[in-house]
């Protein structure tokens, strides 16, 4: 039985590289297909990422779930930095207050199927992230 | 994770070999522009087809290594995106309109071959 939740504690870039392999992992053991993965690995590097730049340290959790019979990679980055104050704003495409890219969240967004964030000024910052596996419709 | 880059007559080739750390990209950043000017080099081939993901960094990074090359007078040509990390990065809102891209390492040598052939 593959393991149902990982956890990668985030404080540099080398541990982007581990989170989104460990996620690329938990995606193919839950019988995703190479490009969901992929998409999963990419969602996990834009929101590792996000944590060294802001946050400085944080954690990526990704876990298997399962609902309603469809099974699917939830991601939840978490860290204690600053917090956004406008959330809203930040998913706006071209947004950026580090002078970076400014991809990141609306980018993330694109990527998975469900999207929560929950933050403000000093609360630090909550990103949950969720991919279902694609059903294939009988006839 | 150290890219080798290989000097091959008037052309580079820097083969990425495994997923790359940020440090890991912009040490190959430094590391090309320094053997551009010291070889100088015409072209530029940096092959991904090792990469596991082409985040906004790793794609902004590749656009300022052939911005810095093109300064130089020289080109660059990615090569080896794979089909999923391609549809990742267009999910994900990436374009790399500026940078020339070929199939794999063979399909960049003849696209640089015939350039090059062209201007003489």
């Amino acid at each position: 039985m593959p393991a149902t939740e990982s956890r990668v504690s985030i404080k540099s870039d080398q541990d982007i590289v581990l989170a989104r392999q460990q996620g690329r992992t938990m995606a193919a053991d839950a019988g995703f297909s190479a490009v969901d993965s992929t998409l999963i690995a990419t969602a996990i590097s834009e929101l590792a990422r996000n944590i060294v730049t802001y946050a400085k340290t944080g954690e990526i959790s990704v876990n298997a779930v399962a609902q309603n019979g469809r099974r699917g990679i939830m991601i939840v980055a978490s860290d204690d930095g600053p917090g956004i104050a406008d959330a809203r704003q930040a998913l706006r495409d071209g947004f950026s207050t580090s002078g970076s890219f400014g991809l990141g969240l609306p980018g993330v967004r694109r990527l998975m199927d469900e999207f929560v964030i929950v933050t403000g000024p000093g609360q630090g910052t909550t990103v949950t992230v969720t991919k279902w596996r694609q059903v294939r419709r009988e006839k | 994770m150290e890219v080798p880059i290989l000097k091959q007559g008037e052309f580079l080739i820097a083969t990425i070999q495994a997923a790359l750390s940020d440090a890991d990209l912009e040490h190959l950043r430094m590391a090309l522009i320094q053997r551009v000017v010291r070889f100088r080099s015409r072209a530029v081939i940096v092959d991904v087809t090792a990469m596991d993901v082409m985040d906004s960094f790793a794609s902004r990074t590749l656009k300022e290594i052939a911005q810095m090359i093109r300064l130089r007078g020289a080109e660059t040509v990615i090569v080896g995106i794979q089909p999923e990390v391609a549809f990742a990065m267009v999910q994900l809102g990436i374009t790399l309109e500026s940078v020339a891209t070929a199939l794999d390492l063979e399909e960049g040598l003849a696209y640089l071959g015939q350039r090059f052939r062209n201007f003489n």
